[in-house]
């Protein structure tokens, strides 16, 4: 699904990733982990093509393409997903029109037909019973005004949406008390297959209770310095990130 | 004091226009053409204006009302073509009972008081005609009242005229204006009088997409009586230089108020409005909303003055100004104003001023959509936030495409 090799990039002359090595295939879900200032939300946002960092070396193979090369609206297009750690407010722009906008960039991209305001309330009713989130949300301006909690699920209802292979959650579960974040990792769990692939970073060992990965990965100073299975997770959890630096120091 | 070179603009403009008023022909004499001295003056030069070679506009039969604004709507009409009623182009026939839909010079007609700009004491002093509708107390003018402001006059012709709405006691109307103009270097003086009787409904739009290289002040002086509900609102796209002078009286109490304007001043242009709401009584509520996107070397003025006059407790007046400038060369030069002479007042101002947000496109693009589109759809939802205040449906659908359209050629790279 993914290959990462040697990821390295910076921002104004400041590397943050250095060196990091990652595959994810088809059907695995990965979760990195790691302390603040590690490097988890860079990772996702060069992930997705935000401008402003500059990638010094590595290459990030995607489904046989070059990811790093495609815009940040084609990487989307080709079904690779970003849940927002901090979803942006668009006042004025209506949510249902942006959704039907969104998906249908990426049906339109597919050569398949455009969805039409009925066909896509149909698809959105679907998704939005996943996420138990109201639809009088729909009618409100892109994330504003929601709460917190609203914001993340209405991420992963864009998610539900865009049906992505490759998706990164940046963490999705931070502020949310623990009946969203049941109901955010339901609707995650609910969109996993044998055909996709999920990247769960967090900062918390809590949502791998409920998202549970096939791997843990730590990323520590812009590498990952460690990996394993899941219960790589309650190691962390139980004996916090200074075990690692502390082995890391040695 | 006048500059000399100001005193030869102004007998040159007097010169070429008819004589309605001489008593208020001295008065501009005096007065003269206002200078950037003046505070309320401050950001827009008239220079352009005063250099203008002036000649009295004339009626013109071969300007049409082909594709304009509002032409889905059907209903009564006022047609002026260089500030001279056309009959031809008018449609004022089947007018619903107690609905007066004319020409000015067609009846009685005398100005409103207290209108003392320079600006104002000109269009009293030399109008031409213009629309004059009436709705008697306790009726509902279902259909939107249109007038039309056409110009095909090109440098120097002058037209002032005057318009006068009236709503009494309980009536309801909305008038929806369309200025267009065909050539450059033009220059349209109107004021508009509305007066919204007790518990009146007004909806006022103008729409004014002059030619880019016109020129057009216009005044809205709007006296509101008890609990009336008088909305205006400004979609603007032409004009060299376009002024609008709003001024508010809130008279009564539980009056609610709201000016509500769109700029979108293109290369070259410079839209301003200056207003002024005067809060005279208690519990009474204004708001004005005012968003301008500016493009090329664009200027855009803002000025809102809210004046709560001593007693009108309970006043809640809020008024919001946001820019999105396009390029580093636009300029808004935005003024909110507070004068507060009572107690137990809620007033509230606030400005913004900014580019294009990267986050919100990165958003976007994050979500399939080009950057092009990303960044159509912020400006649209921008435009979007002010259009979608008009209640009359079909005028605001017409707006929104016309809007829309004048985007997508903002944005073509």
């Amino acid at each position: 699904m993914i290959e990462i090799n040697d990821l390295q990039a910076g921002v104004e002359g400041r590397n943050i990733l250095k060196g990091i090595n990652l595959t994810v295939n088809a059907g695995e879900v990965h979760a990195i982990m790691g302390p603040n200032g590690s490097g988890k939300s860079t990772l996702a946002q060069v992930l997705a093509g935000r401008d402003g960092y500059d990638i010094s070396s590595g290459s990030v193979s995607y489904n046989g393409k070059d990811l790093l090369e495609l815009s940040p609206e084609e990487r989307v297009r080709e079904g690779f997903f970003l849940a927002f750690q901090y979803p942006i407010e668009i006042p004025g722009v209506n949510t249902t029109y942006f959704l039907r906008t969104a998906v249908n960039a990426v049906r339109r991209h597919h050569g398949r037909e455009e969805l039409d305001a009925v066909g896509f309330l149909k698809l959105m009713r679907e998704k939005i019973a996943l996420l138990e989130l109201d639809e009088s949300l729909l009618k409100r301006s892109v994330n504003e005004g929601f709460s917190g909690g609203e914001k993340k699920r209405a991420e992963i209802l864009q998610m539900a949406l865009l049906d992505p292979k490759f998706a990164v959650l940046d963490e999705t579960d931070s502020g949310l008390d623990i009946d969203a974040l049941k109901i955010v990792a339901n609707g995650v769990n609910q969109l996993r297959r044998e055909d996709n692939a999920q990247l769960v970073i967090t900062h918390y060992q809590r949502l791998l209770d409920y998202i549970v990965p096939d791997y843990v990965h730590v990323l520590y100073d812009g590498c990952i310095v460690k990996s394993g299975p899941k219960e790589l997770a309650l190691e962390l959890e139980e004996k916090g990130y200074d075990w690692i630096t502390e082995e890391q120091a040695v | 004091m006048v500059a000399s070179g100001q005193n030869e603009a102004v007998d040159r403009l007097l010169s070429a226009l008819p004589v309605v008023d001489t008593e208020g022909r001295a008065r501009f004499a005096e007065l003269g053409f206002p200078a950037q001295s003046d505070e309320d003056w401050r950001f827009t030069s008239v220079k352009p204006i005063t250099e203008l070679n002036f000649t009295a506009a004339e009626a013109d039969t071969t300007v049409s009302l082909e594709g304009r604004m509002f032409s889905g709507i059907d209903g009564p009409r006022l047609v002026f073509v260089n500030g001279h009623f056309s009959k031809t182009l008018s449609a004022i026939n089947d007018l619903p009972e107690g609905v007066e839909v004319r020409n000015l010079s067609a009846g009685k007609y005398s100005p409103m008081s207290g209108v003392s700009d320079a600006f104002g004491v000109l269009n009293a002093a030399t109008f031409t005609d213009g629309p004059f509708i009436s709705v008697a107390d306790n009726v509902t003018c279902e259909i939107p009242v249109r007038v039309y402001y056409l110009s095909s006059g090109s440098e120097g012709v002058t037209a002032n005229v005057r318009g006068h709405i009236r709503v009494g006691a309980g009536g309801q109307l909305t008038v929806l204006e369309c200025w267009e103009g065909a050539n450059t270097g033009y220059f349209n003086n109107s004021v508009t009088e509305l007066h919204a009787g007790d518990n009146a409904r007004v909806e006022h739009v103008k729409f004014q997409n002059e030619h880019a290289g016109a020129f057009h002040v216009s005044g809205l002086h709007a006296s509101m009586s008890r609990d009336s509900r008088v909305a205006h609102h400004s979609i603007a796209l032409g004009g060299r230089i376009a002024r609008n002078n709003l001024r508010a009286h809130l008279n009564g109490t539980g009056i609610e108020t709201v000016l509500n304007g769109l700029y979108l001043p293109c290369a070259g242009q410079l839209i301003d409005h200056h207003m002024v709401v005067n809060h005279a009584q208690p519990h009474c509520d204004s708001h004005e909303y005012f968003n301008g996107i500016l493009d090329d070397d664009a200027r855009a003025v803002f000025h809102g003055r809210i004046h709560v006059h001593k007693g009108a407790d309970k006043t809640d007046a809020k008024q919001t100004n946001k820019n999105l400038l396009l390029s580093d060369s636009a300029t808004i030069d935005t003024k909110p104003q507070l004068e507060i002479y009572a107690d137990d007042v809620k007033c509230t101002h606030g400005a913004t001023i900014g580019q294009m947000n990267a986050e919100q496109i990165f958003y976007l693009r994050a979500r399939g959509l080009d950057e092009e589109a990303a960044r159509r759809l912020i400006m649209h939802a921008f435009a979007g936030e002010i259009i979608e205040r008009i209640q009359c449906i079909t005028a605001r659908e017409e707006l929104d495409r016309r809007v829309w359209d004048r985007l997508e050629e903002t944005s073509a790279p």
